[in-house]
């Protein structure tokens, strides 16, 4: 054993960690990059006009109120109807079920719906709803499409919620006597709040950045919803057609500044969240 | 008491329907899909879908093997250039990094996920796009970008997979390894990494699906033309982006070539999805 020999694998490893340490600083500077660009160009063009102002001419004038009231319509209906799809679902794989066939089967479908593109829920969308329930471009078949986009993330975040409850809480409340269900209400769910809201929240910030599944079934016609049945353009669809047409660069960073903005704080919120009360637990 | 458990029974069986709508979600998104896509595709054989080199749907010439070539290549690209940056970043921030600046870096990395698609495009466009032009020639949108572009937005995916697997190898494993005389390094490379594998070529698998299926950031800087890219340097339509682009004013026949577009798209995404599916379950049994 020469000392060369001992050296060689220490000098390895001096290269491999600086090695390492550039890539690393590569990939945390590109994404910083993005977001530093976005929001250099785009504060300075937010003001409260703005925000209160619908868009003119196409978006080259005005603000972007009606993006926003469209987009919160939209992420309130996915909301509504994939929160109590999602936590029942949870309810029922954590509380109300062995592991067997159907647990891995009902697992199996949430995995590949959370991993099938946009673009499809898209195609899915239009068809159903747009054509065969005739509901037309409009904020109801959008809210729906992102309803079952969304459904998967909300039963991943319950389920773990509802699994981070200590198991002695539910034999005290069996022990007095309570049924299963009073159980569930009663004691697992208001300890899981917490981790159900976390799932929710990030199925909002995922909501609010769809573009793909939104432009065919929520339309892009620029004017301010009035009812369910309304065509209404989101905030990132509007952004989406201001950048790639041309439209009104600065509108664009503007917009862009708005989305990444609220995305960041939903974002930052929801790791808080988890932090304090899914992983603590678990 | 009989009456409360009556109750509970009822609830079950409630709940378990409800359960039941992720998979039948799934079910009927996957019989839409079929109902409108296959059914051209019979009419014209897949043959001509799947190996046809032209797509001019008003002359009823639908080959979608340009696109399959454009998604195929894209995704390559995207995991050359994601997958060592987001393996190099996850085990720098597991195993070489100051506790610290990974609790840092971490959330970094996992917000910038949160970053919509269009964004990650618009980016592209403004600063990639004329960047290549300049310097590399060709008209920027280009095969480089998108792939640039995707494997960027895959290194959240993948970084934080990777991270999650890589710690999930138990400390007396490194121990060990240390304890032999086998450097940091060493121990990464001949322990740590073979033991983390199937839970890292899972979220690989799962990056890839993710560029596979992203549509809005690709349509901005791939340049789009459906024909099959001569070099990285030309532009290229992808499955996704194909849909996308004509879906607004499709009709008829084009309409449900699109749906069988879709229907190409989604096949592939399945398969990914189940050997994910398959390495990640397989990495939970060890």
């Amino acid at each position: 054993m020469g000392g060369q020999l001992k050296l060689q694998p220490r000098t390895e490893q001096k290269v491999i960690q600086v090695f390492m340490y550039l890539m690393t600083s590569i990939a945390v500077l590109v994404l910083v990059f993005i977001l530093v660009v976005i929001l250099k160009n785009g504060l300075p063009q937010l003001n409260l006009e703005f925000l209160t102002k619908n868009p003119a001419d196409m978006g080259r004038e005005g603000g972007i109120l009606s993006t926003i009231v469209a987009t919160i319509f939209l992420t309130f209906i996915a909301l509504l109807v994939a929160t109590p799809l999602g936590v029942g679902t949870a309810i029922y794989l954590t509380e109300y079920t062995v592991e067997s066939r159907i647990t891995r089967i009902i697992r199996f479908g949430a995995e590949c719906l959370a991993g099938i593109p946009s673009i499809i829920f898209g195609l899915f969308g239009f068809i159903l709803f747009v054509n065969k329930l005739k509901f037309g471009w409009s904020i109801l078949s959008g809210g729906l499409t992102l309803a079952f986009m969304v459904l998967p993330t909300i039963i991943r975040t319950s389920e773990e919620a509802i699994k981070a409850v200590p198991p002695a809480y539910r034999l005290v409340s069996f022990s007095l006597g309570s049924t299963r269900w009073q159980t569930v209400t009663r004691v697992v769910l208001p300890s899981a709040i917490p981790g159900i809201v976390t799932g929710v929240i990030l199925s909002i910030g995922r909501s609010i950045g769809e573009t793909a599944a939104v432009i065919f079934t929520a339309g892009s016609a620029l004017r301010m919803p009035t009812s369910l049945f309304s065509s209404s353009r989101t905030m990132s669809v509007h952004f989406y057609i201001l950048a790639k047409e041309g439209v009104s660069m600065p509108k664009a960073y503007g917009t862009a500044a708005v989305l990444v903005i609220s995305i960041l704080v939903i974002n930052i919120v929801t790791y808080y969240l988890m932090e304090k009360y899914i992983k603590r637990k678990s | 008491m009989t009456r409360l458990e009556k109750n509970d029974r009822l609830v079950r069986l409630g709940l378990l329907m409800i359960a039941l709508s992720a998979i039948s979600v799934l079910a009927i998104i996957t019989l839409f899909i079929f109902e409108q896509g296959t059914p051209i595709m019979f009419r014209y054989g897949f043959k001509s879908f799947l190996l046809g080199q032209d797509w001019y749907p008003s002359e009823k010439s639908f080959g979608l093997l340009p696109m399959i070539v454009g998604s195929l290549m894209v995704t390559f690209g995207a995991l050359i250039i994601g997958v060592p940056l987001g393996l190099a970043s996850a085990i720098f921030l597991t195993e070489f990094s100051h506790r610290r600046l990974t609790r840092i870096l971490k959330p970094v990395i996992e917000l910038l996920a949160g970053i919509p698609s269009v964004v990650y495009g618009f980016i592209g466009l403004m600063f990639l796009v004329p960047f290549i032009r300049d310097n590399f020639g060709g008209p920027g949108l280009s095969v480089l970008a998108a792939s640039l572009i995707l494997g960027i937005m895959i290194l959240p995916t993948v970084i934080s997979i990777a991270i999650d697997s890589i710690r999930a190898v138990p400390d007396s494993y490194r121990e060990g390894s240390i304890a032999l005389g086998a450097t940091r390094w060493q121990t990464v490379r001949m322990v740590v990494l073979p033991a983390a594998r199937s839970g890292i070529i899972a979220g690989i698998i799962l990056g890839m699906g993710r560029a596979i299926g992203e549509t809005m950031a690709v349509i901005m800087v791939a340049g789009n033309a459906a024909d099959i890219p001569g070099s990285i340097l030309a532009p290229v339509r992808t499955l996704t982006s194909n849909i996308a682009l004509e879906m607004a004013y499709a009709s008829e026949e084009h309409r449900e070539a699109l749906f069988a577009t879709g229907v190409i798209l989604f096949i592939i995404i399945m398969i990914l999805n189940t050997i994910a599916n398959v390495t990640s379950t397989r990495q939970r049994k060890k």
